[in-house]
């Protein structure tokens, strides 16, 4: 019964997740690629129904082209039957089996609307987990009004259905995914009131040598800033939003200069008019999946949890890899490197063995890129004090409605020592999106209060979750079916 | 190139255009409808935050069925999208 259905399972069409379902399919191997969404290509390669409107990929998308021929080859592939394309699948659950892994899915675009659907299980000897990365956040008064979104969601709509979130935005954060939010904000006729960068970009003079490694990025950004210039952007470096203003929805946001000790300016604060706030700080690797099978993680430049893997981008856990922002933030052009890295040698462990000649080109590569990443994150990082002018009042976790006030409270006068325990009292990350939103908010006050540093314990206490996404009980009660080729996205 | 034709879906009762392959959270947010749901216990307004799923903030009653993401859940021609309140129930 629990024979293999497949020889790769790969979690998440986005970027590593085809790259790595390609590597290992030219290999020989039998494979099965997991995902999500309606439409292959993750959130980075996100695409609109043809319905949406006129589609110019160029303008939205970077190396849009290696998307497509992936895509296409992956197509052929599946027409061989050698790969199975299941869409619209979200991976709750992973256990291990005799000789491989369960992978037990819900099935639909939002599966709580099809509770009628019973869910897919599709076993397979090896495991690919590239299942990417959500904007990280830090909560400042006023985020909850609606009109505050992520850079992701606006860059999603934008990308996904071709929607503008608001007629006036404000770009703001910190790191280089902010240029082409608000690139690609003003493109579709927003009016961009300013990109607010916490950081600023000098520090990447200081490796020369890194930037030569990943010439690509820095003709990325140029040109990204080109284009701001274009749109008549500007962008301010060392600022940050202090406050979302509205009633019922966002009508500006204030802004002010950060100061020599990281702490935002009074002085300089101005107010400026907007509809739309889109704010990232980063990214937060999604790492259920790894979690819940005992992958080892470490926290990485950024302060992300990330999960360890080996040179082969094999996690600690035998029989699954890992690649792409769950290894460590890093791009899609890392993202597919990795993915690829990781697809052959899933493969080869199957004893088909890949030619040699290219892998040593994509652990070179791999090598420029990662190190481009590490330089990226210690010139846009969370600023120390980002949080220690909270008000109490502001809230920290969105779903279950818990301040700062609450959460200094239950360290300050209830003794709570690290961020679990400050979960347990005070309720953050205990509602529906299970800490994924406030888990790094929290563990940062609690720590920045404890005058400590975030460990790999106290980010894990909030990355932890026994199933990955909400089920109705009525599904679990289902049998679950066995997997076949369901979407043709994948 | 034209996809197929646009239709309308209904919000609280009020008729709000869409496009093929929008999500319920794309046609609200074309049609500047920025809230559709209201938190358990300030009762605050919320509408899309991340957009992909993850932070089950633009919960949506769909067709009667509550708690749908709304930036997941596609738009279908008719649906009868309500304001959620609270817990849903």
């Amino acid at each position: 019964m629990n024979t293999p259905k497949v020889d790769v399972a790969v979690v998440g069409a986005g970027p590593a997740g085809l790259a790595a379902a390609l590597a290992a399919a030219d290999s020989g191997a039998m494979v099965a690629l997991i995902d999500a969404g309606i439409r292959p290509g993750g959130q980075y390669w996100r695409s609109p129904a043809p319905g949406a409107g006129r589609f110019t990929p160029d303008t939205l998308h970077h190396s849009w082209r290696r998307f497509v021929d992936t895509n296409k080859r992956l197509d052929d592939l599946a027409g061989q039957q050698k790969v199975q394309r299941l869409a619209e699948h979200h991976v709750w659950s992973v256990e291990r089996i005799d000789d491989g892994w369960a992978i037990h899915c819900l099935v639909g675009p939002e599966p709580r609307q099809q509770a009628g659907r019973p869910p897919v299980t599709i076993q397979a000897r090896r495991l690919i987990l590239a299942t990417g990365a959500y904007d990280r956040q830090l909560p400042f008064p006023g985020w909850d009004l609606p009109g505050v979104m992520t850079a992701g969601g606006a860059q999603a709509l934008l990308k996904g259905h071709l929607v503008v979130a608001g007629k006036t935005a404000v770009v703001a954060g910190t790191g280089p995914f902010l240029l082409p939010v608000a690139v690609g904000l003003a493109r579709h006729g927003a009016r961009v009131r300013g990109v607010i960068e916490a950081n600023a970009p000098f520090g990447f003079a200081r490796s020369p040598r890194v930037l030569l490694g990943a010439l690509n990025k820095v003709g990325e950004a140029s040109a990204y800033a080109a284009q701001l210039a274009r749109h008549r952007v500007a962008v301010r470096h060392r600022h940050v939003v202090t406050r979302a203003e509205g009633t019922d929805r966002l009508t500006g946001v204030v802004v002010a200069r950060l100061g020599r000790d990281g702490r935002p300016e009074a002085h300089t604060q101005r107010y400026v008019e907007c509809d739309l706030l889109a704010v990232g700080w980063g990214f937060t690797p999604q790492l259920d999946l790894h979690l819940q099978i005992g992958c080892a993680t470490r926290v990485d430049v950024d302060s992300s949890l990330v999960v360890t893997v080996d040179d082969s981008q094999q996690t600690t856990v035998d029989g699954v890899w890992a690649a792409g922002e769950s290894t460590g933030i890093g791009g899609a052009d890392l993202a597919s490197v990795e993915g690829e890295i990781a697809g052959r040698s899933a493969a080869a462990s199957l004893g088909v063995t890949p030619a040699s000649a290219r892998l040593s080109r994509l652990l070179r590569r791999r090598a420029a890129l990662r190190r481009f990443a590490g330089v990226m994150h210690r010139v846009y990082p969370v600023p120390p004090a980002a949080l220690d002018n909270l008000p109490d009042g502001t809230l920290v976790c969105r779903c279950e409605e818990v301040t700062a006030g609450a959460i200094r409270h239950t360290i300050g006068d209830l003794g709570a020592s690290d961020p679990r325990t400050v979960k347990l009292l005070a309720r953050p990350g205990m509602g529906w999106c299970q800490g994924r939103v406030c888990g790094f908010a929290t563990v940062c006050l609690t720590a920045r209060h404890l005058r400590r540093s975030p460990t790999v314990e106290d980010l894990r206490a909030f990355a932890q979750r026994p199933i990955a996404t909400p089920i109705p009980l009525g599904q679990l009660a289902m049998p679950s079916t066995e997997g076949n080729a369901g979407g043709d996205g994948g | 190139m034209t996809g197929p034709a646009p239709f309308d879906i209904t919000f609280d009762g009020e008729p709000i255009a869409c496009r093929d392959g929008w999500t319920i959270g794309a046609a609200l947010t074309a049609a500047d409808v920025r809230s559709w749901r209201t938190t358990r216990h300030g009762q605050r307004p919320r509408g899309l935050f991340c957009g992909i799923g993850i932070c089950f903030d633009c919960l949506v009653s769909v067709n009667g069925q509550p708690s749908v993401r709304a930036c997941l859940a596609p738009a279908r021609p008719g649906d009868d999208v309500r304001t959620q309140l609270g817990t849903g129930q």
